[in-house]
């Protein structure tokens, strides 16, 4: 088990990206207590490019709800979940993935969009354009981008 | 622990809202007519608010500002615009609307009441729908498109000579049944950010959520001049935008669903005072 992670992780590093194989599935994501332990992909995430993620309208668009004292660069930070100041003190790395996957599993009925999650919704759309969704609808962030998100959300320590 | 964190943060998110609330001003239309902008909440969403309160007073200042005076308030013009409509005859009976209705003034009273149940034909009708009913079977003209410049216009019409008047729209009755599939669509989750009406204008309403500053999403203030697209924009315009936004396959404009959704969402804001063409960004 520890080997098998060192090796994915040795590949992973070589390659630059984790091969497919080796990233959970939306449907295969395994939730204990609303965290999830293990990696989404193998490849540990990259922080900065998670900071982009949380900032960027057309990706996770997070400070659409949440404000963040990290982020005083971008304008306009939403009031509708807690504050991202101190996430990373507060909730463990797995903790954190399992709410960027599917905050619902954590807080039941929670107004957070599930971002790692393909199935179960009521009339999905094609992103904005409000037509049915079709083949190319995938989860709101790859696998590969959740852990870049979870990455930077362990960095956010003091409250 | 951190449970309990959570579980208390979501407690706090529940209460009232405490910041970015809505402003302490009186809109008063033209120096005269005060038009009622918060009152006590009427059955229908008395669950969800102790008052309710118009999406005029989530506004900043500039924009309140321009719907007080009718000089100012750009969704005139196209008040004026459905005005010569009015009086003008269409469609093969040769009439206009002016020729059954009198002066649009007569219409006062109108609006509030819409949608509306129709006895004789059996179902709940949008202001649209009444209007597109007398250009069909009464003028012999075409309908116009739902949410057509012309139809826009002309609910603009009808709404300002009833502005001040409460909204007063009828859940019961024969409206019942549409009314609670309304209500049903109103508390769905929707599309793949999962988002209700209600998550936003029920749970959130006074906060932001990236630039904007939710409101209670009431209707009474439509249609909507929007600085944003510089037109008037129907109710069901802006249902579609906000299904949308929450990343899922929208409703027609005229559908069922929207008539329902219409009818459900006016209850909610019954009392507030009519003020279409409002003004908001
Ligand atoms: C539409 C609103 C919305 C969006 C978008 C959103 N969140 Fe949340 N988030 C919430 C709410 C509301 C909560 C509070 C939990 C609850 O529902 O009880 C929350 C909770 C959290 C928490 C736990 C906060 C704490 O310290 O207790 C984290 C971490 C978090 N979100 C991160 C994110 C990240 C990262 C993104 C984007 C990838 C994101 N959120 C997008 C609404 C949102
Ligand atoms: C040939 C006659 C005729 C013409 C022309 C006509 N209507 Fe009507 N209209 C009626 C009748 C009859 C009713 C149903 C009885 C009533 O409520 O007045 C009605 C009802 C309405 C109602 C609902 C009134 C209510 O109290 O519920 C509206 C709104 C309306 N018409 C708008 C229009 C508009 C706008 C036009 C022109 C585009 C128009 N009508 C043209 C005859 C006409
Ligand atoms: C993701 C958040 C979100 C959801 C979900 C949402 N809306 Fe909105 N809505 C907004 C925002 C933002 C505005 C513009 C600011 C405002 O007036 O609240 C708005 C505006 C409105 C307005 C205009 C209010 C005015 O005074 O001009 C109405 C009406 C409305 N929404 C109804 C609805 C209905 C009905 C639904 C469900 C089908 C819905 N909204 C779902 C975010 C949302």
């Amino acid at each position: 088990m520890e080997r098998k992670f060192l090796v994915i992780l040795a590949l992973a590093a070589s390659t630059g990206v984790a091969s497919a194989a080796e990233t959970t599935e939306p449907g295969n994501v395994e939730f204990v207590d609303g965290a999830v332990e293990a990696s989404l992909t193998g490849v540990p995430g990259d922080a900065a490019n998670g900071r982009k993620i949380v900032g960027d309208k057309g990706l996770g668009n997070c400070v659409a709800c949440h404000q963040n004292g990290d982020m005083t660069d971008i304008p306009w930070h939403g009031e509708i979940g807690p504050m991202l100041d101190g996430a990373g003190e507060r909730w463990s790395e797995a903790e954190l993935r399992g709410i960027v996957a599917n905050a619902k599993m954590m807080f039941p009925d929670s107004m957070m969009p599930s971002f790692y999650k393909v199935d179960g919704f009521i009339r999905p759309g094609k992103a904005f354009t409000g037509k049915a969704a079709d083949d190319s609808f995938g989860p709101l962030l790859e696998a590969q981008q959740v852990e870049d998100v979870v990455a930077y959300l362990t960095t956010l320590k003091d409250d | 622990m951190k449970r309990l964190t959570a579980a208390f943060t979501v407690c706090l998110m529940a209460g009232a809202p405490t910041w970015a609330d809505p402003v302490e001003d009186t809109l008063v239309l033209n120096g005269e007519t005060e038009i009622v902008t918060r009152t006590d909440a009427p059955p229908a969403s008395a669950d969800a608010f102790d008052e309710v309160i118009s999406g005029w007073l989530f506004r900043g200042d500039e924009t309140r500002e321009m719907q007080m005076d009718d000089f100012d308030n750009p969704g005139m013009i196209f008040v004026e615009q459905a005005e010569d409509s009015w009086n003008t005859a269409e469609g093969d009976a040769g009439k206009s609307c002016a020729d059954c209705h009198g002066a649009s003034e007569e219409m006062a009273g109108v609006r509030p009441v819409y949608p509306k149940w129709n006895d004789e034909a059996g179902e709940v009708r949008s202001l649209e729908m009444q209007i597109n009913d007398c250009r069909e079977n009464r003028m012999e003209a075409e309908p116009w498109k739902y949410t057509g410049n012309e139809m826009v216009n002309m609910t603009a019409l009808l709404a300002s000579v009833s502005r001040g008047m409460p909204m007063n729209v009828a859940s019961d009755g024969p409206a019942q049944e549409t009314w609670e599939q309304g209500k049903e669509l109103y508390y769905t989750r929707f599309g793949q950010l999962e988002l209700a009406c209600a998550n936003c204008h029920e749970d959130n309403y006074g906060r932001m959520i990236r630039a904007d500053h939710l409101s209670q999403g009431h209707i009474n203030g439509f249609p909507v001049y929007r600085l944003k697209n510089t037109k008037l924009n129907a109710v069901h315009g802006r249902f579609k935008g906000c299904v949308r936004d929450t990343r899922a396959e929208t409703f027609a404009p005229g559908s069922p669903e929207f008539v329902a959704l219409e009818l459900y969402v006016a209850t909610r804001g019954n009392g507030l005072g009519v003020e279409g063409p409002s003004v908001r960004n």
